[in-house]
């Protein structure tokens, strides 16, 4: 009963969030100094037709009129159609959010496994050398500019080094060798055991993803190493080393359960911001998604299109930091009732 | 540290206290070695961008010498020059002008909004703050530098829409902080005097709530500052922000993007000067928190 109360509570709000993101990006709509008219009919339109559309396009009702016919569109999953690609926008949307979807997942996948143990030996190890290296791994993450660092990355191991491939998510040379199921080039190419492909989409991702893979586990690993200093400070630690227990194990059988608890949201809220922060490596690396399809769109006046991917991008954001939110809930039996 | 304030007598009068409480701050800050680091950055920051005519030795940022073009860092061209051959030691120094007034304009417009929306919510409480801080989740809840790009798009590019489209997506942050403080200091005796004695709201909050709320306020906006100056150097680089020619650091960073493999100062020496310019803010703001609000570190 209580549990179907907040899942009540808990889809409430997020709707309501979703609904001021429609407002947002509605309002961004009418600020456009464009005159969304004359994008229709172009400049040499008689008046009749000029008018004609006006109406067609609700311009002449009032703003709220406006807003519910704009909602109403946007439920229905019509976003309009794309000017540079002349596809429906959501068409395109579906078209191009898997490679991103790819590059934050592998991206998130390294910030976990390389943070939450690096930031549990430097919370164990307070203010020794494991500590200092993660806090200074963790310091430069945060100050990064992440566009910075995929060039220099691609200038080192593609240009220097020759380690990796370079821009784009595979050589032209593999494109449609392998059916599209998922949109994940490494998971339909393992399907149809294509290794070619897979290496070659392999070689392309591993750089984007693990320099996206370092600003995760600079926040992943900062936030554990806190969580695991507040859990080593209690009581029952000194109680399970009283009984005999190792300081290892007492770090990774005591302490770590609870600080996994909280890490689920500090991992939500990393994976989302990475499917924010790849609109910029994604330029950088001429990665064929979201990002880059808005960024492209932008300077091609193709409001119809930025403004949709901004509200999937803005959607699945607050879905993913809503999910982890309830996940914190559901895993940690004090929360229950909160 | 703070021995040098027990020795000392009483102060003499309030502007002498707060004063002594400033010095006594500023000594902590300086005695944890990275956030000196920082104040040197940015003070250094603040420093090249006033006197970018002498610190560039009189080189103009836009001076365009086509016989020079990417040319290597040397002793003409101590950080090289860019493919129309203007210097980009001397545009690195002026692209420090820009950075610091996007960072206080962002500042100036964020702080305040903050300030008045939480101090609001927290002090009215009721309808107020559930309407107030409902909006405020609103915003929370969107990601920043994708807002910041549509933003960006529907009032097209520039410094002073960058400034604005960073600040629409900044502000919340500073309204939560706001809020949770005054809803302390409400309760709080001295605010259940001035109100018997008849001070209105408006006085209430900005002559008694406002001014406990900013040192807070103040640590978040430097810890922010990194944050700011990424998002608009991710703006400029995707040329959003600063227009050409104007120096911006993330603009330049663009520029020197197609020829990286061979050139690679154009792109680099720029990047490293936002790198090291937010690493400087963030050690400041480590250390400004440390100082004024310990409980969080």
């Amino acid at each position: 009963m209580r549990f179907l109360r907040q899942a009540i509570g808990l889809i409430a709000s997020l709707l309501v969030t979703v609904l001021g993101l429609t407002a947002v990006t509605f309002s961004i709509g009418r600020f456009i100094p464009v005159d969304p008219v004359l994008a229709i009919v172009g400049d040499h339109a008689s008046k009749s037709t000029y008018d004609r559309v006006r109406i067609e396009i609700g311009l002449d009702r009032s703003i709220p009129e406006q807003y519910v016919i704009y909602l109403k569109k946007v439920l229905s999953g019509d976003f309009g159609h794309s000017v540079m690609t002349s596809n429906p926008v959501l068409d395109d949307l579906a078209h191009f959010f898997p490679a991103t979807l790819e590059l934050a997942t592998v991206a998130t996948l390294i910030g976990v496994f390389v943070g939450v143990p690096a930031g549990v030996a430097a919370g164990a190890l307070k203010g020794r050398w494991p500590d200092h290296i993660v806090r200074f791994l963790g310091l430069f993450g945060y100050s990064m500019p992440i566009f910075w660092l995929g060039l220099v990355g691609l200038w080192l191991f593609y240009g220097k080094l020759g380690w990796v491939s370079g821009p784009g998510r595979i050589d032209v040379g593999y494109d449609d060798l392998v059916t599209t199921r998922t949109g994940l080039l490494l998971v339909d190419s393992a399907i149809e055991r294509n290794w070619d492909v897979f290496f070659n989409a392999l070689s392309h991702l591993v750089l984007p993803a693990a320099l996206l893979g370092y600003i995760s586990l600079a926040y992943i690993a900062r936030m554990t190493r806190s969580f695991i200093i507040e859990q080593l400070g209690q009581e029952y630690i000194v109680a399970a080393r009283v009984k005999g227990c190792s300081f290892w194990g007492a770090v990774w059988r005591h302490a770590f359960p609870n600080v996994f608890v909280p890490l689920i949201t500090v991992i939500g809220l990393s994976y989302a911001s990475l499917l924010e922060g790849a609109v910029l490596t994604e330029t950088v690396f001429a990665w064929p998604g979201l990002g880059l399809y808005i960024t492209r769109s932008l300077f091609n006046a193709d409001m119809n299109a930025v403004l949709g991917g901004t509200l999937v991008v803005g959607a699945v954001f607050i879905g993913i930091n809503a999910l982890s939110d309830f996940l914190y809930k559901i895993v940690d039996p004090r929360l229950r009732g909160a | 540290m703070s021995e040098i304030a027990t020795i000392d007598a009483a102060p003499r009068s309030q502007a002498e206290a707060r004063l002594r409480g400033l010095a006594r701050a500023f000594a902590r800050l300086i005695a944890n070695p990275l956030a000196a680091i920082g104040l040197v950055v940015v003070l250094a920051l603040v420093a090249m961008a006033l006197f970018a005519n002498v610190v560039s030795f009189h080189v103009p940022p836009n001076q365009q010498d086509l016989n020079a073009r990417l040319l290597p860092p040397g002793a003409a061209h101590w950080f090289g020059t860019d493919d129309l051959g203007r210097d980009i030691y001397a545009r690195v120094v002026f692209g420090a002008r820009v950075t610091l007034s996007i960072v206080a304009l962002v500042g100036v417009i964020v702080a305040p909004i903050g300030l008045a929306v939480g101090t609001s919510a927290g002090y009215f409480g009721g309808i107020v703050d559930v309407a107030l801080m409902r909006v405020t989740d609103i915003f929370l809840a969107f990601p920043r530098l994708v807002l910041a790009l549509a933003f960006a798009a529907a009032l097209g590019p520039g410094i002073e829409n960058a400034v604005i489209a960073i600040a629409i997506t900044a502000w919340p942050p500073y309204a939560r902080i706001a809020r949770a403080e005054t809803v302390t200091i409400a309760k709080s005796d001295y605010i259940a005097a001035v109100v018997l004695q008849g001070a209105s709201s408006a006085r209430i909050l900005f002559r008694h709530i406002v001014p406990l709320c900013l040192s807070s306020v103040i640590v978040r906006l430097t810890l922010d500052m990194a944050g700011i100056i990424l998002t608009a150097a991710g703006l400029g680089f995707l040329g959003l922000g600063a227009q050409p020619p104007t120096a911006e650091w993330g603009a330049m960073v663009a520029a020197g993007r197609d020829v990286v493999l061979d050139q690679w100062w154009v792109a680099t020496i720029p990047g490293l000067a936002i790198f090291i310019v937010s690493l400087g803010f963030n050690l400041l703001g480590d250390g400004l928190r440390d100082v004024f609000d310990p409980r969080s570190s």
